[in-house]
């Protein structure tokens, strides 16, 4: 009896124990999921804090004789004088109404800087439209130069480093207070091409090539990947040969993407003639990539049909085909869609293959079809925090901001289709 | 006519095949009574007669363009002057790109030898020619495939089973893509893999310890050729996933314990979408955090200790991985912990064990196999990865295990080499498609493994 007794003692003394070691064990687990979601906020945090200074433009708003003579311009249908003629000279003229004391070259020079470099074709560009305007005065509105864009956001970031000399900074602050220079929601950015500039470029060309991408991958992954699956789960007879498609699809869908790129650059591009860097090529790559992921996520649909569907069309003298393309197809058709949603954002989201056939070339147009050079978001991100140039990091961090995004706004289609379409048996 | 019009005008085509027969079919049928007389619905009819019409034109459409540039190219360079042929195929592109940028304006005619510009203008007559050919041959054969159908609308021939059939064979081909996917791969890696073979052998590259594959742009330069050994990659490789897992495994192990056994049901319905999404994050999204945000923060702290840490670290990029996989691991996990029998886990409870007790000398166990088949479809995950590494793991290619360094992966070599434009028959070039094939072959290995491993597992339980 003692000895029971004794045992009974033993395991309450050990109860103590053993419940810390539940507790801790709980804790480990509670720490783990901490630490994924609070990666994740930091995550978001980042690109958020990086990025938001990307949604914001700085202009410089001027009032610009357009002076004939220190433009050295008379007549602006004269192509060979337009580009001769001076079209840098107004802009530094209308800065230093703001400034009578700035004189001499260098002082002249670093006011032109305050402007972006393309303040002056704004001009020519202006001119050549409307000739009648030689000799006014215009009030137009430049955007400011890199450097002057990167002390108006980033004058308290430590990681910014300001490349304005002091007498520009002076300038930069009084022209901030009379409130020639302003910063307003960054337009340029949805609605341009690439460019060497920070401030000139925008993502416009890279959604548009994303576009023409998804497109070509929609078209081909969603049909065949459908018929794939329908075939798999409905027709299939099983043999060797059945299993062996389901052994290889199982295995591409973990195949590493940058494969898909080798076998994009040897066989289209190689093989096939096709051109670098098209949305097309792209597009056929992106499509086998997905292509596993679809007929994975449709034959699940498929299964979920319950059988008495099938019976019941059989039993009224449908055939095999009709009782799949009349019935199961409709029926698992929001689980389709669902897969092939989330399988189209993964796409959305891929670069690493469309590296290697060329799609990271810098373009500054805006693509115009399936067949000319274009670039994808993700690439034209990965492009853009790969420069050197400082201003090219926030723009990296609104292209990420763009890019999660339509990449939210799929996945949350997919959940809501799957709410509203799904039926449980 | 483009490809790209020519592609909608058939299907507008097959659309009219449909009309046709489908209105020619009730004609048919009218006399004998209505369509009840038919041996199938008209439908059936219009739906042969628009495939007819689609199907062997868009077959001929499709081999056309694939094959069109190659064999213009081949009869451009064939035109040539017997003197100035091109000796490589590097030459050879080189040319070619020269005589369709003056074929396309881009390049004055003025500025190129004679022979380029005459190859030039064969170039657009031989593109005008095909471009007309195409249309012809493939509007033809449409309009036979629907002439043919047209007259095989008569009321004794059942229609619907040569529908069905012809869509089951359609739909069979769409499940071989699969097949002929994998295919491609390995015949894609395989050629310039066994040509790469001819130049650099095969021991230097299993073996060799350096790799820097620089090769001459002339044959006397110093350093000429390049080394090609394949271990500071690996290295580097297993080094980055070797910290992913580090953190991934645990962290994702432990998440899913805690989610699948203690966690309420409303927290596991906020939290497991949640760590979803960091799946659901671009890995150049990835690439971005480690190369600008964690590998700067790893290297101030490094220095802050006193230690030396490279700004393109390793662990930056292993770390970033890890958070990457993480959801990876949790869910595999997640799945093969629910698998395992409620009966083992109220047989230890009812024994007295408290809930961890359980978790760990009776579940784990039971889903130990299912458990290491998802690490190994992680590692798998770790191994391929691109983007993060290119982005934050650096080039150069040194052979070390201080997670500090600058180290490079195959996949960022495979990237950085091919980028760009190339030479096709160089070793540098050829070297990355032998990278692709040890990639594929390692992470098929895994793949194939990590199923085998799962599903005998769940044969255990079912």
């Amino acid at each position: 009896m003692t000895d029971q007794r004794s045992q009974a003692e033993l395991v309450r003394q050990s109860l103590k124990r053993r419940y810390r070691k539940e507790r801790r064990f709980r804790l480990y687990g509670i720490v783990a999921i901490s630490i994924a979601l609070a990666s994740l906020f930091i995550l978001f945090a980042d690109i958020i804090g990086k990025g938001h200074s990307g949604f914001v433009k700085t202009t410089i708003t001027l009032d610009v004789t357009l002076d004939s003579e220190i433009m050295y311009l008379d007549d602006p249908t004269d192509k060979d004088q337009i580009s001769m003629a001076d079209f840098v000279a107004p802009i530094v003229a209308a800065l230093q109404d703001h400034f009578p004391d700035a004189e001499g070259r260098a002082a002249r020079r670093e006011l032109g800087r305050l402007v972006g470099s393309y303040a002056a074709s704004d001009i020519r560009d202006l001119i050549e439209a409307n000739p009648d305007l030689l000799n006014t005065t215009q009030t137009i509105e430049f955007l400011a130069h890199d450097t002057v864009s990167v002390y108006v956001k980033h004058a308290d970031d430590p990681g910014y480093s300001i490349r304005l000399s002091e007498q520009q900074q002076m300038w930069v602050d009084e022209l901030l207070e009379k409130g020639v220079i302003n910063t307003s929601f960054n337009d340029v950015l949805f609605s341009r091409g690439d460019s060497r500039e920070p401030g000139n470029a925008g993502i416009l060309g890279a959604i548009v090539g994303s576009l023409f991408t998804m497109l070509v991958t929609l078209a081909i992954s969603f049909p065949v990947g459908i018929a794939a699956a329908v075939y798999l789960e409905e027709f299939a007879p099983q043999n060797r040969l059945t299993d062996f498609i389901e052994v290889n699809i199982n295995n591409l869908a973990a195949v590493p993407s940058i494969i898909f790129g080798l076998l994009g650059l040897a066989v289209f591009i190689g093989l096939f003639g096709m051109p670098r860097s098209v949305p097309v090529v792209g597009g056929l790559v992106l499509a086998l990539m997905t292509l596993p992921t679809i007929i994975i996520s449709s034959r699940a649909a498929i299964k979920s049909v319950p059988p008495s569907i099938r019976e019941a069309a059989e039993g009224i003298g449908a055939s095999k085909m009709q009782v799949v393309l009349h019935h199961v197809v409709p029926l698992a058709m929001p689980g389709m869609l669902t897969g092939s949603i989330i399988g189209m954002a993964q796409a959305l989201g891929e670069t690493a293959p469309l590296l290697l056939i060329g799609m990271v070339a810098f373009i500054v147009d805006v693509p115009d079809g399936f067949f000319s050079s274009a670039t994808v978001l993700p690439v034209q991100i990965y492009l853009w925090a790969s420069s050197s140039e400082q201003g090219f990091v926030e723009l990296a961090s609104a292209g990420i901001m763009v890019l999660l995004a339509f990449m939210i706004s799929m996945n949350a289609l997919a959940i809501w289709l799957r709410k509203r379409l799904e039926r449980r048996w | 006519m483009q490809t790209a019009n020519l592609l909608p005008l058939v299907l507008v085509l097959a659309v009219v095949a449909y009309g046709l027969a489908f209105m020619r079919s009730r004609a048919v049928a009218a006399p004998l009574g209505g369509i009840r007389n038919l041996k199938a619905l008209p439908f059936y009819y219009a739906a042969r007669a628009a495939l007819w019409c689609a199907i062997p034109a868009l077959i001929v459409l499709a081999a056309w363009a694939g094959f069109e540039g190659k064999v213009i190219q081949g009869i451009v360079i064939a035109s040539l002057p017997q003197d100035v042929w091109p000796e490589s195929p590097g030459q050879a592109s080189l040319v070619l790109s020269q005589i369709s940028n003056v074929a396309a304006g881009k390049l004055n005619p003025e500025f190129v030898p004679d022979h380029i510009a005459g190859a030039a203008g064969l170039l657009e007559n031989l593109r005008a020619q095909s471009g007309t050919f195409k249309t012809i041959l493939v509007l033809l054969i449409a309009a036979l495939g629907a002439a043919f159908a047209w007259t095989r609308v008569a009321p004794h021939i059942n229609a619907r089973e040569s529908v069905e059939r012809t869509l089951r064979r359609i739909f069979f081909v769409c499940a071989a893509v699969a097949v002929l996917t994998t295919v491609g791969i390995v015949f894609s890696v395989i050629f310039e893999t066994v040509r790469f073979f001819g130049k650099v052998p095969i021991t230097e590259f299993l073996f060799g310890t350096s790799w820097s594959p620089q090769t001459a742009l002339r044959a006397d330069q110093v350093g000429a050729e390049g080394a090609f050994g394949i271990i500071p990659l690996f290295t580097g490789t297993l080094l980055i996933s070797a910290i992913a897992l580090l953190v991934a495994v645990p962290i994702g192990l432990l998440s899913a314990i805690y989610l699948s056994e203690y966690a309420s049901k409303r927290v596991r319905s906020t939290v497991k979408p949640l760590l979803e999404m960091l799946a659901g994050v671009p890995t150049v999204v990835y690439g971005f955090f480690a190369a600008l945000t964690v590998a700067p923060f790893i290297r101030d702290l490094a220095e802050l200790v006193g230690l030396e840490a490279s700004s393109q670290s390793a662990l930056a990029a292993g770390l970033v991985m890890g958070i990457m996989i993480i959801p990876f691991v949790s869910s595999l996990s997640d799945d093969v912990i629910n698998a395992v029998p409620q009966t083992l886990r109220d047989g230890s409870l009812a024994l007295g064990a408290t809930q961890s007790e359980t978790m760990k000398n009776v579940i784990f166990p039971a889903a130990l196999p299912g458990i290491i088949g998802g690490i190994l479809l992680a590692a798998s995950r770790a191994i391929g990865e691109t983007m993060i590494v290119v982005m934050a793991a650096g080039l150069a290619a040194n052979l070390t295990v201080n997670p500090l360094d600058s180290v490079t992966t195959v996949t960022v070599q495979i990237a950085t080499l091919l980028v760009g434009d190339q030479e096709f028959d160089s070793a540098k070039t050829l070297s990355a498609f032998a990278l692709g094939m040890m990639l594929f072959i390692v992470t098929l290995l895994l793949n194939v493994v990590a199923l085998k491993i799962v599903r005998k597992y769940r044969e255990q339980y079912d």
